[in-house]
């Protein structure tokens, strides 16, 4: 019980990023638009609160930080990254109408390349002896905790140990799922993702929609990379350690089947997978059976594709334009 | 009616597609509480006309005054707040919505669930639409998903309305129904533009005529004052003979016969139940049915590429030879002579590669011929050099993809090229689907040809007034079993019709004389 109760917070923590990751990608590809940029979005998310951060921090010297100052800067810097990488999307596959799948990909070659880059520079300026830069004050702020959190037992561990970003990102999928789902702008822009002639032909403008939600998207899942550094790795940016998450989140779309409501659950459970292999025990003798545990996520992202695939209930698929551009005057 | 002032009117609309002059100097005025018919060949330009009206295209050159106002219209949704709304020949519905999500899709102002749906209801009862507005599309049937298009462009609050060819889908019975419902909302004021083909149809709805030939005005007349031979000269240029030629077969012999055929489709669903007929050399069996009664299936199913659950097929050649086909390969089943030609809805669905060009889909056919390492390019095109030049393809040349040309031209090609191969039991679907009268007759020459030769041929349609012109035999199906077996000479349309819809015919008879007197 005590070994799960820790095991809790730490799946949460793990699942923050693919929740932010999977919402956003959902927002995306309801649109229509299939961003396999998604894990340069968020490398390009983080690395850009890192930036803003670190100037910020080396302005303040030794000094203490403003709490404000310290969230509101790294957040903007990361919002505007992720909505640059939106609109060189967006502009790409909506108005030159390139091949999504093309684009996504240089779009996460490119993003993954310009966080390494930067984060390269910012090590080389920040002269530390290790190849990582460390942003704990910032970091503090963003990990800060509900001040009666401590004093209420396995409650407060399961439920009230998080950052703010944390909490947004629940909100978040919960305020997605609730837009798409019962408003006017939500049907809208499922009719753009499914018929874009057909949205067009209602009045829908469906550039705008595409760029919007593409725009939209982006900033949720680059704050996905910003919760993975300031507060999931207490501020300190090393080069490639953001890993995978970008594409388990994207398979975590197709494991929701589209439901932003359902990520929540989701993503933990596949932030607790990600981690598994750090909970069982395996003994110094068979230290090669943790590699084998180190696959699960990867696992049972394909055996839930091989069932999704096989189901074929007309609302759990796709989009039905997802990957396709949309030319009014296509004949 | 000339002194009113129309509620609608163009002058000198041009358009124009690449190199392709799709309307020049176009006029056009409809008034209030009419019905016209815009008439015209494939390529006439009637669709992309209206387009103009809908927002979808924009003219090159040409005023538009809607309620005497000059106006440009930009966009679809500005069509709708002039108050004009198409309903396109390919729906523009989204499957996975429901009926009212549909229909309040794009409308600005509150969303307000219940008040939408009260608004559909009487909209419904004032012109007596049947929709259920919870039901999603793909659960409907193409005459629903068109009552849901029309109810959608009057809810937005069109008056003027614009349907491109909303009867080539419908059962005659449903077209009735529709014929209805169009004079109900033209009693209440509404303007009807209907984009049609079919010059029955003409004559059964419209006040007045409107002639497009090549993207120009050819015409305008009084639906009371003419007939349809004068209209189908004023569409084509020309004097044309109305009459599909029915040679009597000759000396028929059984070639193929089906016994019990059963189908299943991928989701288990019986698309082909216990279905037995026979073939005759030398004659046509026309195949009737609403869309997705089993037709392609069947087609399939005799062609080797569908799975067979029971049943056999015989195929008996000159010689009295009989051999199985069920089990067969699809490409023994070709080289013993059995053609199939299947236009899907999107005519490139199925048989023709849109980016290869003539020559290599001739190619598609005999590859397997040449077992050598290198293919044979030689032969497949000079059977494409036949093809164009005995059924007048208009094409740029042999080596142009055939996605870029016309309809009529790609299906001329897809049945030319199953022709080519000199088949003995010639299967076609939808051979003229959306083809104008020209091509049509050329094709309908083409089938009868290869019926004087010999070919059985079965000849799935649409167009039951064509089916009954040009088949011996109609078989009609519904829901996938056969409805009934009649002789074409002696039938009547609305025998077929509700042999469409109820398995011999019996059970809608009652029902079908209500809407007569009604």
């Amino acid at each position: 019980m005590l070994g799960f109760l820790a095991f809790i917070p730490r799946a949460v923590a793990q699942g923050i990023p693919l929740l932010f990751g999977c919402t956003g990608e959902i927002v995306t590809e309801k649109s229509g638009n299939l961003n396999l940029g998604l894990p340069g979005v968020m490398y390009v998310g983080a690395i850009s609160g890192v930036i803003g951060s670190f100037f910020y921090e080396n302005s303040v010297g030794s000094g203490s930080v403003n709490p404000a100052l310290a969230i509101l800067i790294p957040l903007a810097c990361s919002i505007a990254g992720s909505v640059i990488m939106g609109l060189i999307y967006s502009f790409l596959v909506v108005t030159l109408r390139a091949n999504q799948n093309v684009t996504g990909l240089a779009m996460t070659t490119f993003g993954v390349g310009f966080g390494n880059f930067f984060g390269g520079s910012l090590i080389k300026l920040s002269r530390a002896d290790i190849p990582s830069i460390s942003l704990s004050k910032t970091s503090a702020c963003f990990r800060a905790r509900l001040p009666f959190s401590d004093s209420t037992g396995w409650f407060g561990d399961l439920f009230l140990s998080y950052g703010f970003l944390a909490y947004t990102a629940i909100v978040v999928a919960l305020i997605v799922a609730y837009v798409l789902k019962k408003t006017r702008i939500g049907l809208n822009l499922r009719a753009v993702g499914e018929n874009p002639s057909t949205a067009d032909a209602a009045g829908i403008n469906v550039t705008k929609y595409k760029y919007t939600a593409t725009c939209v998207g982006c900033v949720i899942a680059g704050l996905g990379g910003l919760y993975y550094v300031m507060d999931y790795a207490c501020g300190i940016w090393s080069n490639d350690a953001f890993g995978d998450r970008g594409w388990l989140a994207i398979a975590l779309v197709i494991f929701t089947l589209w439901k932003a409501d359902l990520g929540i659950l989701a993503s933990i459970l596949f932030g607790g997978l990600y981690i598994l292999h750090l909970y069982i025990p395996t003994g110094m003798d068979h230290m090669e059976r943790k590699e084998l545990y180190k696959m699960i996520p990867y696992v049972v992202t394909l055996v839930v594709l091989i069932i999704t695939s096989m189901r074929n209930r007309r609302e759990d698929q796709p989009p039905q334009s997802l990957g396709i551009n949309y030319f009014r005057e296509e004949r | 009616m000339d002194s009113k002032q129309p509620v609608l009117s163009m002058r000198g609309i041009s358009k124009q597609f690449d190199h392709i002059k799709a309307n020049t100097d176009v006029d056009f005025d409809l008034y209030k509480g009419e019905i016209v018919s815009l008439l015209g060949e494939n390529g006439s330009g009637k669709t992309t006309l209206m387009n103009m009206l809908a927002g979808i295209y924009y003219p090159d050159k040409g005023q538009i005054a809607v309620r005497g106002q000059e106006v440009t219209i930009s966009s679809p949704a500005q069509a709708y707040s002039l108050g004009i709304g198409m309903v396109h020949q390919h729906f523009k519905l989204v499957d996975v919505f429901t009926a009212w999500e549909n229909i309040v899709l794009g409308e600005g102002g509150r969303y307000d669930v219940p008040r939408a749906k009260s608004m559909i209801r009487d909209i419904c009862n004032r012109y007596g639409f049947v929709v259920d507005p919870d039901k999603k599309i793909y659960n409907m049937t193409v005459s629903e998903k068109q009552t849901v298009e029309i109810v959608k462009v009057i809810f937005r609050g069109a008056d003027i309305l614009i349907l491109d060819e909303p009867t080539a889908v419908l059962t005659p019975q449903e077209c009735e129904r529709l014929f209805d419902v169009m004079r109900n909302m033209k009693e209440d004021g509404k303007s009807i533009v209907i984009i049609t083909h079919k010059l029955n149809e003409v004559m059964a709805i419209s006040d007045r005529v409107v002639v497009l030939r090549q993207g120009k005005n050819a015409g305008e007349l009084e639906t009371a004052s003419t007939n349809p031979q004068e209209m189908t000269d004023m569409m084509v240029g020309h004097a044309v003979t109305l009459d599909i030629e029915r040679p009597e077969p000759v000396n028929p012999r059984k070639r193929l016969v089906i016994k019990d055929i059963n189908v299943t489709d991928a989701e288990g669903v019986p698309k082909v139940r216990d279905v037995s007929f026979y073939m005759n050399s030398g004659e046509i069996l026309g195949i009737a049915g609403i869309s997705g009664s089993g037709q392609k299936e069947l087609l399939e199913a005799i062609a080797g590429i569908q799975k067979v659950d029971t049943g056999s097929v015989i195929y008996i050649d000159g010689d009295g030879n009989e051999t199985e086909l069920i089990g067969m390969h699809p490409q023994d089943i070709r080289e013993l002579g059995v053609a199939l030609s299947f236009v899907p809805e999107d005519r490139l669905g199925m048989g023709l590669v849109g980016n290869m060009d003539i020559s290599e889909n001739m190619m598609l056919r005999t590859f397997g011929e040449s077992h050598k390492w290198f293919t044979d390019r030689e032969k497949p095109r000079k059977v494409a050099e036949n093809v164009v030049d005995v059924l007048e393809v208009s094409t740029p040349g042999l080596d142009t993809p055939v996605r870029r040309l016309s309809g009529g031209n790609i299906q001329k090609i897809l049945v030319g090229r199953e022709i080519s191969s000199k088949p003995k039991v010639l299967l076609t679907a939808y051979a003229v689907r959306g083809l104008d009268i020209n091509s049509s007759y050329k094709i309908y020459d083409l089938i009868n040809e290869q019926k004087k030769n010999g070919v059985a041929v079965l000849f799935v349609g649409e167009d039951l007034d064509v089916l009954m012109q040009i088949s011996d035999k109609i078989m009609v199906l519904c829901d996938g079993r056969v409805s009934d077996i009649v002789d074409a000479k002696k039938v009547t349309k609305n025998e077929i019709g509700l042999l469409m819809t109820s398995l011999g015919g019996e059970e809608t008879i009652a029902e079908g004389a209500d809407s007569h007197n009604g």
